[in-house]
C-alpha cells in the first residue's frame, strides 16, 4: 500500500539520525531572558510590567485586547531588568522585556482541572487564550484563533502534525515518542474544543517508532486516526498535509484549512494545549533541536521561552570547528540568525550550526534555463521560474498571473534548481512589491 | 561567545539553506556524455572527415561563445559547457565532408547570433544549433546535400557520394531504396546501426537510443516530448505515407512508420534538440502539444515538402510557439482543481 501523501516534493537528505537518539533534557537555567512582546503573527503585546518590577514565572508580562494575539508570559522567576528593543531570530527589533533569572523558580498559583474533558468549548477555549498558546511548528500562529472558525465554516476534522520533514529537526518525533498519551489528550481536547468527532495524527514514515508509539496512545480512541506518511519535503506544510490525509485541497488565493472543515495543530502545539488545560500551565517552554554538523552534541532540550541562541550553543558543547552559519529553523524555511544574543522565542522549532563545509556559499546564479525541475516539484502546483524571471525582470503585477501569492515559500524551487536561482527571495521581492488579488 | 566566529562573520542569506547537488554545467556535461556513442558511430562509419568536421565545430563555437563575450564585457561562460554542446550538436548535424568553411560559419551563426545576441543561455528562443545548421542549409544548399556513403570504416578509398534514404525515399521511390538495401528487414537493420548515408551523428538509431535512455534514466529529459514526437511521426508515417509501388499513386493508412522513425535526423533531433530545455515548453502538458507538432511539421515537409527531411525546420518552427504555449497550458496551481475532486467524491 503506497502512502498517503501529496503532488511534487523533493527528498532532501533529512539528517535527523545527528540528533534523534538524544531524549529531550532540560537546558540549564539561562541568567536573563529576553521575552519579545510579539512572537506570534498578529498584534504585539502591550507591556504589563514595569522596570524593576519582581515578577514570578508564569505570570503575565505581555497582552492585548486584539483577537488575532496572545499573551506573554515570564519564563522565569525574578526581577524585569529592562524592556525595550531587543533583535529578534528574524533580524527585526522587536518591544521586549528582559528579566533577570533569580533561579528560585518561583511560579504563580496555576489551577489544575483534572475532569478537563468535561469543560465547555468556551471554557476550554478561554484556558488555551490565556496560556499563550500558538502555533508551534513555526509560523507562530495564535491557536485560539483556528478555535474559533466563523459559524458558516464548520470544522469536522482536527489533523495533529507530527510530519516533521524539514532537514535536521527531531524535537516533534521526541515528543512523540516520550509523551504521546498527552499528546492525543491535548488532541482529544481540541476535538472538544470544536465539537468534532474526527482526529488524525499524520506523522512521516521515517519515523516508524513514533508511529507505532502514537498509535499505541490512541488505541483506545475509536475517533482518532494515526497515519503513517510519505517521506517526502514539504509534507508537513499545512495544505499539503490535509490533502494527504483528508484528499482535500485547500482552496488557491487565500483559502484556509477551516475552508475545507480542518483544522491542523503541531504535535508540540497539542501538548501545550494539554498541560494549559490540564495544569494551568501557560506557554513558557518548548523542545529546540540543537543541531547541524557545526555543533559538538547534538540534542533536543526543554528550553526556557527567552534563553538565548548563545546559552544553547553552550549547553550543547560549543560549536564544532569553524561554524559560519545558524539557522532559526530548519535548513529549507528557517532563519539565518547573524547573532547569538537573539531568544529563543514559541515558534523556535530549531537551531541549526551550520561549518563551511555544508553551506552553500557564494550568491551568485545563472539565468534560468527552464528546465522545469521547479514545476515538477512545487507542491502547490505553480511555476516558480516564471516567479522568478517575472519578478527578476520587474514586472511583479505580472507575477499574479502565476498566482505568486499562492507561494508559501517552502524553498523546494530553489532546493532543485540547477541555475541556483534564490527562487524564494525572488517571490519574497515579488509579494512585497504588489498587492493581493 | 560561544562561536568561533565572530558575529559579523555569521552568514546570512534567504532560505532554503541547502541546495541539491544539480547544476547547470552538470546537465550540459551530462548531455555531451550522452551523445558519445552516436559520434562514436559517426567515426566509425564516415571516418576521420567526421571527427575534423565536429572538431572544427568546437573549436569555433567556443571562440564565438569568448568573442562575443569578451566584447560585451561579460562573465566568460566557456567551462559551462553550453557552446561545447553547441558545438558537437552542430557537428552532428552536419555531412561529414562539409567543406571547411561549414562548420565555422555554423558554428558562428548558432552561438554568437542565435544565443549570445540574444542574452546568451537561457534567452534564445531558438535552438542555436539548429539555426546554425538550417543558415549553412540555405546558403550552401549543395555542399550541405552531398552525402558520402557509410564506408569510411571498410574501405581505404575516397568515399562514393549518394543519397541518403529519405532522399531515395522521396526522389524515388520505396522501390528504389529496398532496391538499394535489399529487403526490408536489412533496410531496418541498417538504419538501425547506422550504416546510411546522413548527416555525421544522425545515422545510428542504436546509439542514440543508448544515449538518451541515459538521460531519461538520469531524468534529464523527461518522456512527454519525445514521445508524442515520435508517436505522431508514426501515426502520420502510416495515415499519408503510402503510395502505390506501381504507379505511385497515394494510398490511406499503406505507410510504413518504422522506416520513417529510422531515417533521417528524426532520432537526434527527437531526443537531443527538440528536448533542449530553453526552447521547449517548460509545463509537461504543453510539451505534448509540443512534440505532436514537430511531428505534424516533420512529416508535413517529408512528404508534402520541397525537402527529403524536416526534422530541423519542425523544431525550429515550434520553437516559436514555446512562450505561447506555456502560457497558454500554465501549470495547475493547487486549490484550484477543488471542483473535480468534488465531482470524484459524489461518486463515491
Amino acid at each position: 500500500m503506497s502512502l498517503a501523501t501529496f503532488k511534487g516534493g523533493i527528498h532532501p537528505p533529512d539528517k535527523k539520525e545527528l540528533s534523534k537518539d538524544a531524549a529531550i533534557t532540560p537546558a540549564s537555567a539561562p541568567d536573563r531572558v529576553v521575552i519579545p512582546l510579539s512572537q506570534h503573527i498578529g498584534a504585539p503585546c502591550n507591556a504589563q510590567v514595569e522596570i524593576g518590577q519582581e515578577v514570578k514565572a508564569g505570570q503575565v508580562v505581555g497582552s492585548t485586547e486584539a483577537f488575532v494575539s496572545a499573551p506573554v508570559h515570564a519564563s522565569v522567576s525574578g526581577k524585569v531588568v529592562a524592556i525595550g528593543e531587543f533583535p529578534n531570530a528574524m533580524g527585526r527589533m522587536v518591544p521586549s522585556i528582559v528579566i533577570e533569572n533569580d533561579k528560585k523558580d518561583e511560579w504563580v498559583e496555576l489551577t489544575e482541572t483534572a475532569d478537563y474533558l468535561s469543560l465547555s468549548s468556551e471554557d476550554l477555549t478561554q484556558k488555551i487564550r490565556d496560556a499563550g498558546i500558538v502555533g508551534m511548528g513555526g509560523a507562530a500562529f495564535p491557536t485560539v484563533v483556528k478555535l474559533s472558525p466563523p459559524k458558516e465554516k464548520p470544522i469536522d476534522t482536527i489533523i495533529l502534525n507530527g510530519a516533521e520533514c524539514e532537514p535536521y529537526l527531531t524535537g516533534d518525533y521526541r515528543l512523540m515518542l516520550e509523551r504521546p498519551e498527552e499528546i492525543v489528550e491535548g488532541l482529544k481536547i481540541l476535538m472538544r474544543a470544536l465539537g468534532v468527532k474526527k482526529g488524525m495524527i499524520g506523522i512521516e514514515n521515517n519515523k516508524p517508532d513514533a508511529v507505532a508509539r502514537m498509535k499505541e496512545a490512541a488505541s483506545g480512541e475509536s475517533n482518532i486516526e494515526v497515519c503513517a506518511l510519505e517521506v517526502k519535503y514539504p509534507q508537513g506544510a499545512e495544505k499539503m498535509l490535509i490533502d494527504a490525509l483528508a484528499g482535500r485541497q485547500v482552496p488557491s488565493k487565500g483559502g484556509l484549512p477551516m475552508d475545507v472543515g480542518v483544522v491542523v495543530q503541531n504535535v508540540g502545539t497539542a501538548l501545550a494545549i494539554y498541560e494549559a488545560v490540564r495544569y494551568g500551565k501557560p506557554l513558557t517552554e518548548r523542545v529546540v533541536t540543537v543541531s547541524g554538523e557545526g555543533i559538538a552534541m547534538p540534542g533536543n532540550l526543554m528550553v526556557k521561552i527567552g534563553t538565548s541562541v548563545g546559552h544553547l550553543l553552550n549547553e550543547c558543547g560549543g560549536p564544532k570547528g569553524e561554524a559560519v552559519k545558524m539557522l532559526s529553523g530548519g535548513p529549507m524555511m528557517g532563519f539565518a540568525i547573524y547573532s547569538e544574543d537573539v531568544p529563543v522565542t514559541k515558534g523556535t522549532s530549531g537551531l541549526v550550526v551550520l561549518p563551511e563545509a555544508e553551506v552553500v556559499h557564494d550568491g551568485k546564479f545563472k539565468p534560468c534555463i527552464r528546465c522545469s525541475r521547479c514545476i515538477d516539484v512545487c507542491p502547490m502546483g505553480l511555476m516558480p521560474q516564471m516567479l522568478s524571471i517575472l519578478s527578476e525582470a520587474g514586472v511583479y503585477e505580472e507575477c499574479k498571473e502565476y498566482d505568486l501569492f499562492d507561494c508559501f515559500e517552502c524553498g523546494t524551487c530553489a532546493f532543485v534548481c540547477p541555475a541556483k536561482r534564490p527562487i524564494v527571495q525572488f517571490v519574497r521581492l515579488a509579494k512585497s512589491q504588489t498587492k493581493p488579488g | 561567545m560561544a562561536l568561533a566566529k565572530k558575529e559579523h562573520e555569521l552568514i546570512v542569506s534567504i532560505s532554503p539553506h541547502i541546495r541539491s547537488e544539480e547544476s547547470v554545467e552538470k546537465i550540459m556535461w551530462t548531455v555531451t556524455l550522452s551523445l558519445v556513442p552516436a559520434f562514436v558511430a559517426g567515426l566509425y562509419f564516415f571516418g576521420p572527415a567526421a571527427l575534423m568536421t565536429t572538431a572544427i565545430c568546437i573549436v569555433s563555437a567556443l571562440a564565438s561563445e569568448w568573442l562575443v563575450e569578451k566584447m560585451t564585457n561579460r562573465e566568460l561562460t566557456l567551462k559551462d559547457g553550453s557552446a561545447f554542446l553547441t558545438g558537437l550538436l552542430l557537428g552532428m548535424n552536419l555531412p561529414p565532408t562539409a567543406p571547411i568553411y561549414i562548420p565555422i560559419v555554423g558554428s558562428f551563426v548558432a552561438v554568437a547570433i542565435t544565443k549570445q545576441l540574444f542574452g546568451g543561455l537561457g534567452f534564445n528562443i531558438f535552438n542555436p544549433a539548429l539555426i546554425g545548421r538550417a543558415f549553412v542549409l540555405v546558403t550552401w544548399p549543395k555542399a550541405m546535400t552531398t552525402w558520402v556513403a557509410p564506408t569510411a570504416a571498410f574501405t581505404a578509398m575516397d568515399a562514393e557520394t549518394t543519397a541518403t534514404p529519405l532522399g531515395l525515399l522521396k526522389e524515388e521511390g520505396l522501390g528504389k531504396l529496398l532496391e538499394v538495401f535489399g529487403d526490408k528487414a536489412n533496410l531496418y537493420w541498417e538504419l538501425f546501426l547506422g550504416h546510411s548515408a546522413g548527416s555525421l551523428g544522425e545515422t545510428s538509431v542504436f546509439a542514440l537510443l543508448l544515449g538518451a535512455a541515459y538521460l531519461l534514466y538520469k531524468r534529464y529529459i523527461t518522456w512527454q516530448i519525445p514521445g508524442s514526437y515520435l508517436a505522431t511521426v508514426a501515426v502520420l508515417a502510416w495515415v499519408f505515407g503510402g503510395s502505390d509501388p506501381e504507379t505511385g499513386a497515394f494510398i490511406w493508412f499503406a505507410g510504413d512508420p518504422l522506416i520513417h522513425l529510422l531515417s533521417g535526423g528524426l532520432m537526434l533531433g527527437v531526443f537531443f534538440m527538440a528536448t533542449d530545455y530553453v526552447t521547449v515548453p517548460s509545463v509537461r502538458r504543453g510539451q505534448l502539444v509540443f512534440g505532436v507538432g514537430c511531428g505534424l511539421i516533420t512529416m508535413l515537409i517529408r512528404l508534402k515538402g520541397g525537402f527529403p527531411e524536416g526534422v530541423m525546420f519542425a523544431i525550429l518552427l515550434m520553437n516559436c510557439f514555446s512562450p505561447l504555449i506555456d502560457r497558454s497550458f500554465k501549470s495547475r496551481t493547487f486549490g484550484l482543481a477543488q471542483k473535480k475532486e468534488e465531482k470524484k467524491e459524489h461518486k463515491h
